[in-house]
């Protein structure tokens, strides 16, 4: 079952992490948002998806079950 | 094409049984009650029934299917709660509270029956501070109380006068004690809203409709209106000679005839709001107030705003007020539209003065690409679809200020537009 | 005839693995402090910082486990295990050994909810991970209380870097604290900052390029 990586925006304070993470689906703004792509996760970046979920230290991220 | 009728097309099909209009007729408990009788119970099955037969969709807005949602909050659970939401926030709109001042007994019997709907005990409505306005709303629910009408208990709320104050999650957030501020859709309010509970928020107009409908059916209401859009709306009509008039019409009205186009021309207008659509004037002319036109033309009915811009009247001083007021409004608290919107506010008073960067341009469009659909609400995504249209449309008045002309006659400012920015956690509740 | 016995020996694991324990754990508070401050460490990803965060602390818990069960094992003082998660209940020391079991049982909860954060509502792991700015003054006071290997010579100075490090790093966090931008002032703030400079300007692109105003 395919993933979609979801951002909360209000909790969200532009760390960045998870654009170092998931590089495939996640890049910075120039403000040092992420912008996420609306394709879903694959199971080889399932890994590293989970781990910027975990990892984001404002906890901002989620992985939803992809529609 | 003109009506043979004595009363013009769009009034025809406004009319309610008795020939009195659908929705905004003065009426007091008595009057109501004489007109109409008490809230028609019969049980949440057949309510939300009838309401699909209709298909009434939201007023407030969105234009959501209401029989869904009634649907999404009766199956979510026990101990739901049921808002109605009166906080229309759009500065040039005022359907809402004439709809609140006039009929406010249809609006609490939509009430009752969603909430019944919904197997809620508990109900919220939720109004701007226009203290008269909450003086005859509470005398309004004591009235019933009184005469023993309503099922479920409703707390009059009082919303802060925040342009995203009526979102529904910011309709929540305050009815939960804190700030009207809108937070992240996962959970969704229907799941989890007011005290945690499954939560119904509907707009006032679309708790009025559903009171009709209960009482009358799915055909009277759609004897007004289109097959895919059936029924009628209140539509804020603010026409070029600076007259403004809440109006009743079927949807599918010719937005001409309702701006009264062809007698007082514009220069442009506005449809939806200050989240809405710049369209010419000729284009405005031929289309209906239906989405089924509007959508092609990039534009939506929103929650029924015309606004016709005179000629004479300067669109792009009109466009920077305004959003540097949907920039002031913004709730601050997602990275995208903290960062973008105040930028594209001084971007677009820049683009309006004499001489402007030329970067500038692409600037406001980086920055609205980066701020739109980033948000946690819909806000950055209307701010942005506004500037777009307000580009688009004035293009010739801005090539005109860059050279540091103005082809307008007057400076007197046409929309409305509340001075002031919130500065303080007083300011959103 | 030597005087190390098996007592001896694990007395002394007890002492030298607390005094790693308050190494690690310092240095713990203050990259958790980097993290929050977004800062970097030099040539490192950010996710090195959190993750040298959370693997310092982890190793930090494992000599910390030594260092109660080396005290508790240890037959020269009585010290029950129940005493190392009960405050005040030792009959060695109550007092110093008391303040030892309350950051113990702080760090305790700090880290059961650090392994399940994801799973967690946010706040609630905000609010725990919070504790972690009481339970390090009273580790520290356990520490120089409760050893006076801690009140003199090259143990002393450790213990001075130690915390100099991380009062250092809690200035920091409290100065940006005292100076952020109210939350319901960021938006007039930040329409202020937009029109006093302009996109194009050299200050505007200074600006766009800090990133973040948070």
């Amino acid at each position: 079952m395919n993933q979609q990586l979801r951002v909360n925006p209000t909790a969200c304070t532009g760390h960045g992490l998870c654009a170092e993470l998931l590089p495939e689906r996640v890049t910075l703004d120039e403000w040092g948002y992420p912008v996420i792509s609306a394709d879903p996760v694959p199971a080889q970046l399932a890994r590293a998806a989970r781990r910027a979920v975990t990892d984001c230290p404002a906890l901002a991220l989620m992985l939803v079950a992809d529609r | 094409m003109t009506a043979t009728h004595a009363l013009p097309r769009h009034d025809r099909h406004s009319r309610g049984p008795g020939g009195l209009p659908r929705l905004l007729q003065a009426m007091d408990l008595d009057a109501h009650l004489a007109a109409y009788g008490p809230p028609p119970y019969r049980g949440p099955r057949q309510l939300i029934e009838v309401v699909a037969a209709a298909g009434l969709t939201g007023r407030g807005g969105a234009g959501f299917p209401a029989a869904r949602k009634l649907t999404a909050v009766a199956e979510a659970g026990r101990g739901a709660v049921v808002v109605g939401n009166g906080a229309e926030s759009e500065p040039a709109s005022c359907k809402d509270k004439q709809l609140l001042g006039t009929a406010p007994h249809l609006v609490l019997d939509g009430l009752q029956l969603a909430a019944e709907a919904v197997g809620a005990t508990r109900a919220y409505l939720y109004v701007h501070p226009h203290p008269r306005l909450h003086q005859q709303l509470g005398s309004a629910l004591a009235a019933r109380a009184a005469a023993g009408l309503d099922r479920a208990e409703v707390q009059l709320v009082t919303a802060p006068p925040r342009f995203l104050a009526g979102e529904e999650s910011a309709v929540v957030s305050r009815i939960n004690g804190g700030p009207a501020l809108p937070r992240f859709k996962i959970p969704p309010v229907h799941q989890r809203g007011v005290a945690g509970a499954p939560t119904l928020v509907h707009n006032v107009e679309t708790l009025a409709h559903l009171a009709q409908i209960a009482r009358y059916g799915a055909s009277w209401f759609r004897a007004a209106g289109a097959a895919a859009e059936p029924g009628t709306m209140l539509a804020t009509c603010r026409r070029a000679d600076g007259t403004v008039e809440v109006v009743e019409t079927a949807i599918g009205t010719p937005l001409g005839e309702l701006l009264r186009l062809p007698d007082l021309p514009a220069q442009a207008v506005l449809v939806g709001g200050y989240h809405g659509t710049w369209l010419t004037s000729a284009h405005a002319a031929a289309l209906p107030l239906a989405n089924a036109a509007l959508r092609p033309a990039g534009a939506a009915a929103g929650a029924g705003l015309l606004a016709a811009l005179p000629h004479g009247r300067c669109g792009v001083t009109e466009a920077v007020r305004v959003v540097r007021y949907l920039a002031a409004e913004s709730a601050g608290q997602c990275g995208p539209c903290l960062n973008g919107l105040p930028r594209i506010a001084a971007g677009l008073a820049e683009l309006a003065a004499p001489r402007p960067r030329p970067g500038i341009r692409a600037d406001l469009e980086r920055w609205a690409g980066l701020a739109e659909r980033r948000g946690a609400c819909h806000h950055p995504d209307g701010s942005v679809r506004f500037l777009r249209s307000a580009l688009a449309i004035f293009g010739t008045e801005l090539t005109a200020h860059a050279r540091g002309q103005c082809t307008a006659t007057s400076s007197r400012p046409f929309l409305p537009v509340p001075a002031g920015i919130p500065a303080s956690q007083a300011d959103w509740t | 005839m030597s005087g190390i016995t098996a007592s001896t020996a694990l007395w002394y694991a007890s002492r030298a693995t607390g005094i790693i324990s308050l190494v690690l754990l310092s240095a713990v508070v203050v990259l958790g402090i980097t993290v929050n401050r977004r800062g970097r460490l030099p040539g490192l990803p950010r996710f090195a910082v959190t993750g040298l965060h959370r693997n310092l602390s982890l190793i930090a818990v494992l000599f910390l486990a030594v260092h109660v069960l080396s005290a508790v094992a240890d037959s020269y003082v009585s010290i029950s295990l129940a005493a190392t998660i009960i405050p005040f209940v030792s009959s060695y020391e109550p007092f110093w050994l008391g303040l030892g079991a309350v950051s113990l049982d702080l760090l305790a909860v700090v880290l059961v909810t650090s392994l399940v954060r994801s799973r967690i509502p946010r706040r609630a792991w905000r609010a725990v991970h919070w504790l972690s700015y009481g339970l390090y003054p009273v580790a520290v006071v356990h520490s120089i209380g409760s050893s006076t290997d801690l009140q003199s010579g090259w143990l002393l100075a450790v213990t001075v870097a130690c915390l100099a490090a991380v009062a250092g790093a809690v200035v920091f966090r409290l100065r940006r604290s005292l100076t952020a931008i109210p939350r319901f002032q960021r938006v007039i703030t930040a329409l202020d900052d937009a029109a006093a400079r302009p996109a194009g300007s050299p200050a505007g692109r200074q600006a766009a390029e800090r990133g973040a105003p948070r």
